[in-house]
């Protein structure tokens, strides 16, 4: 069984193993950081966000200050899918962000079925799926994952 | 005195000590019984005998309904009738709460978190003021209240309470909260982010009864109007909220004629009992574990600092825990702090709002949540602190908390809402002050705030300046009705910037541009006051990128609105334009970060910010090529970002996209990708630092050891290392000192050189 835990990383419960769910290329350990497993770009945050204003005139020009904060980029190293990205202060050790209890996810997951991309999406806040959906509604809400 | 009797001879004396002491408290400030509790109160025996004579499910629920019907009548009520700018855009709510004092149902529009608080000043009531001779709680009276260290966010909102009475007996309480804006504080408009004190931040009130006969007792009226810029204002709103109380006083009552006492005592408690059930049936479904987030708030208000909120959230068993220890210390001296049941308040909304949004509006949704904070930590800064900008510290966190939320809910099967990232998070807008055209003094603030652009969807875009992080349902207000009340004007309003975005597969809703300037008044003043020009303060989701940092800009020394007459052609209708092109001779242009304490505009000069994009979710090079063109049809982005961003090709002039030159734009950045990432144990070695860059002013933990807490170093004021269990407040220097001192420093450098 295979347990999507974000957008871009799955966990495989049999062989404990972070997994890429856009190109299946193993990760890692499940029982460890998933990012040990991937690649890193340290990006100065302004080619991300430019400076609007003139930077030769202005002291805040919608661009982060480099010397204050940095972006980590997480890319899988087979599909080069950017799977994390974290913002940091230059030096910051990168965060463990995810650090599940995988005998307790086996357990959780021994009854249930795999997710298909409605239920991964989840419902619309303001509609209530549960209600008065006509079997169409229903198709169209799963397609569109 | 009367329970003292028949005591045993060898407890009788420290019974009579501590009944002494109870008697002689000198000062009954917040109770930390009250304040640290955030559960449901014990079910009374009196809940119980009505529980147990009326529990059929279906009419509870109608009984339910009907009081909500009630509270969302009332909220409607509030909104038409209040003076208030927050309360005629929504900033403010109506709810009813059970005999000891827990929220039951709370208006379905409106800011949930001030109710969510209400709860504390009213079990205050009842626990000092219902046996207090001088005091009492009958039929009739009514209780306000603003001070957050009594239950509330911050002292500009104002909650009125009224106690409800069946046959002589306490049965539930009627509250209703306004963001009233003026508060008597040091600068106008009621969240004084010059406060250095809490006896800057104006009134501080305890909760107190102003209410007598269902009247309100005219000499506290007056005092409080003799304590603020806005007496009209601070009189208005207290009759219109004891009037929404007496109209949620009568529902309670048609309800109890109608059902019986009974039914409606144990509808609400039931409510609650069933709410905190669901919610830990919920938390059941979540995978057990522990997700971590950092976020970087980047000022007090006054300056530029970096302010750690650190959270590990573990969800075991059907409890989740917010874990905020490592978090930076408190600022004795700045008022960006949070009282803990504050921030507790703010997460409630979480989940209220963002998380089970199907769920009664009640307290008990937070219940089997937990939530750790270091002692004199900015998340639970102590009583001497001020805290009239606490958002400052409880946004990030609550940020924190979503980002974290997401990483748990994505593979979980029961979901009730979209898996979303971040919304914007910050309160872009103008406070304002002065004499209006119409020789009023005033303060208050414009509803631009409740604008925020919303986070990516798993599956859509954000959307564009739709609803504050704290309201579900809330307005932007109308500029042209407030311009007959005050004097200035919004020159550029809700127009939206090109990359104001937060990139990603699903990018962020943008916010929009204001621009602001004094019309009509010889005295006239704006504030800002919002974090994220340094650093952004909304991070992506799942590889999202974060929203881009947001300055304030100003154009002084002209009157741009002469130029308006004189010349129109000068004028540029965007902050870019006028930034970068600079077209009124003579004017003085700068920009800012976004803690701008009160200060005077002249007729004419400009005033600019942005309202803020909601976080980016998923990797860019996934971006649908079809909705980076409609991005660029609709100017969302530029040109230069679609490329450099996105990655995608096609003609500039038509927006006909090459598909196949596209795919492989995007197959050779994959390809760059790959050459430029590093192995994580590589980078690892490289980027990893043991402390804080020497030269970054820090606060808070380094790396995931929370038990040093840096702060500093800051305009000469080296950097100090604290254990985590003695942290003690930081005092931040004056900026105009700082500034002074930099000035002296360089003069004395020119007058060195000039010597030589
Ligand atoms: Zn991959």
């Amino acid at each position: 069984m295979k347990v999507p835990m974000t957008e871009y990383l799955e966990i495989d419960l049999d062989r404990e193993l972070w997994m890429c769910r856009v190109c299946n290329h193993e990760v890692g350990p499940a029982r460890q950081p998933y990012k040990e497993g991937l690649l890193v770009y340290v990006r100065d945050p302004r080619e991300i966000h430019a400076p609007i204003l003139d930077p030769k005139r202005y002291e805040f020009t919608f661009a982060p200050d480099a010397k204050w904060v940095q972006i980590l980029e997480f890319y899988c190293p087979s599909c080069a899918t950017m799977i994390e990205v974290e913002y940091l202060p230059p030096g910051h050790p990168p965060v463990v962000d995810m650090e599940f209890d995988i005998d307790a996810l086996k357990e959780q997951w021994k009854d249930r079925k795999p997710l298909n991309a409605a239920e991964l999406a989840g419902p619309d806040m303001a509609g209530r799926a549960h209600h008065h959906h006509s079997n169409k509604q229903k198709a169209q809400q799963q397609g569109r994952g | 005195m009367g329970k003292l009797e028949n005591i045993p001879e060898e407890n009788r004396e420290r019974e009579l000590i501590s009944q002494f002491l109870a008697d002689n408290v000198l000062f009954l400030g917040p109770d930390p019984e009250i304040m640290e509790n955030h559960d449901i109160s014990p079910r009374t025996e009196a809940e119980h005998k009505a529980m147990e004579r009326s529990k059929d499910p279906a009419v509870l629920a109608l009984v339910r309904d009907r009081l909500q019907a009630g509270c969302n009548e009332t909220f409607e009520m509030l909104e038409q009738m209040g003076a208030a700018p927050g309360a005629k855009w929504g900033d403010l709510i109506t709810g009813i709460f059970t005999p000891s004092g827990d929220l039951a149902l709370g208006s379905t529009g409106g800011v949930l978190l001030f109710a969510c608080l209400v709860h504390h000043p009213i079990k205050f009531i009842k626990k000092y003021w219902e046996k207090e001779p001088t005091v009492g709680i009958r039929e009739g009276d009514g209780f306000i209240h603003n001070d957050a260290r009594y239950g509330n966010i911050h002292n500009t909102d104002q909650s009125l309470i009224l106690p409800i009475f069946h046959e002589g007996k306490l049965i539930a309480w009627a509250g209703a909260t306004v963001h009233e804006g003026e508060n008597g504080a040091i600068e106008p408009g009621g969240m004084p982010s010059a406060a250095e004190q809490v006896y800057d931040e104006g009134l501080k009130m305890s909760p107190f009864k102003v209410v007598e006969n269902y009247e309100l007792k005219k000499d506290l009226v007056t005092y409080l109007q003799n304590s603020v810029r806005e007496p009209k204002l601070q009189y208005e709103d207290m009759k219109v909220k004891l009037f929404v109380c007496r109209r949620l006083e009568q529902r309670v009552k048609a309800a109890i004629a109608e059902f019986g006492p009974d039914t409606v005592i144990s509808a609400l408690r039931r409510g609650l009992e069933d709410s905190k059930a669901e919610v830990q049936r919920r938390l059941e479904a979540w995978p057990k574990g522990k997700v971590r987030t950092v976020i970087m708030a980047d000022g007090t208000l006054r300056e530029n600092c970096l302010i750690k909120i650190q959270l590990e959230m573990e969800k075991k068993g059907n409890e989740l825990i917010l874990d905020f220890r490592g978090s930076s210390p408190e600022f004795a001296n700045r008022c960006n702090n949070t009282v803990l049941s504050s921030l507790k308040g703010m997460l409630c909304q979480l989940f209220l709002m963002f998380v089970w949004p199907d769920l009664p509006r009640n307290q008990a949704v937070f219940a089997p949540i937990r939530v750790i904070c270091d002692q004199k930590s900015a998340l639970r800064s102590s009583y001497t602190t001020p805290n009239a900008e606490s958002m400052m510290t409880f946004f990030p966190a609550f940020t924190a908390a979503q980002l974290c939320v997401a990483k748990f809910l994505y593979g979980c099967p029961s979901k009730f809402t979209k898996v979303i990232a971040p919304w914007h998070n910050m309160i872009r807008t103008f406070i304002w002050g002065g004499l209006t055209q119409h020789g009023d003094m005033v303060g208050n603030l414009c509803a631009d705030l409740n604008g925020m652009g919303g986070g990516a969807r798993v599956d859509r875009d954000g959307e564009h300046g739709v609803a504050p992080i704290f309201a579900s349902m809330a307005d932007t207000g109308e500029q042209e009705l407030n311009e007959e009340e005050v004097p200035f004007i919004q020159i550029v309003s809700k127009k939206i910037m090109k990359d104001n975005q937060a990139f990603g597969k699903y990018r962020g809703g943008q916010g929009y541009e204001m621009i602001a300037s004094n019309l009509k008044s010889n005295m006239w003043g704006f504030m800002v006051c919002c974090i994220g020009s340094k650093v952004s303060c909304t991070p992506g989701l799942f590889g999202g990128y974060s929203s881009p940092t947001y300055p304030l800009c100003k154009v002084k020394g002209v009157d741009t609105l002469e130029i308006m007459k004189s010349d129109p052609q000068k004028w540029e209708f965007s902050i870019v334009d006028i930034m970068n092109k600079q077209p009124f001779e003579g004017a003085k242009y700068s920009t800012h970060h976004m803690g701008l304490q009160f200060e005077l505009c002249n007729r004419g000069e400009l005033y600019m910010i942005m309202q803020g994009s909601g976080g980016g979710y998923g990797d860019v090079l996934e971006r649908d090529p079809d909705l980076v063109i409609k991005d660029l049809e609709e100017s969302l982005i530029s040109h230069e970002a679609a490329r450099r961003i996105y990655h995608v090709v096609y003609n500039t002039d038509t927006l006909v996209l090459d598909r196949e030159a596209t795919r492989k734009a995007r197959e050779a950045e994959r390809a760059s990708r790959k050459k430029r990432g590093v192995p994580y144990k590589e980078f690892h070695k490289q980027w990893v630092r043991a402390e804080p860059p020497a030269d970054v002013p820090f606060y808070g933990c380094w790396g995931d050891d929370r038990s040093n807490i840096y702060a500093g170093p800051f305009a000469g004021v080296p950097r100090r290392k604290m254990d985590a269990s003695a942290i003690e407040g930081i005092f931040m220097p004056n900026p105009r000192d700082v500034r002074i001192a930099e000035l002296e420093a360089r003069l004395k450098e020119c007058e060195g050189a000039k010597r030589s």
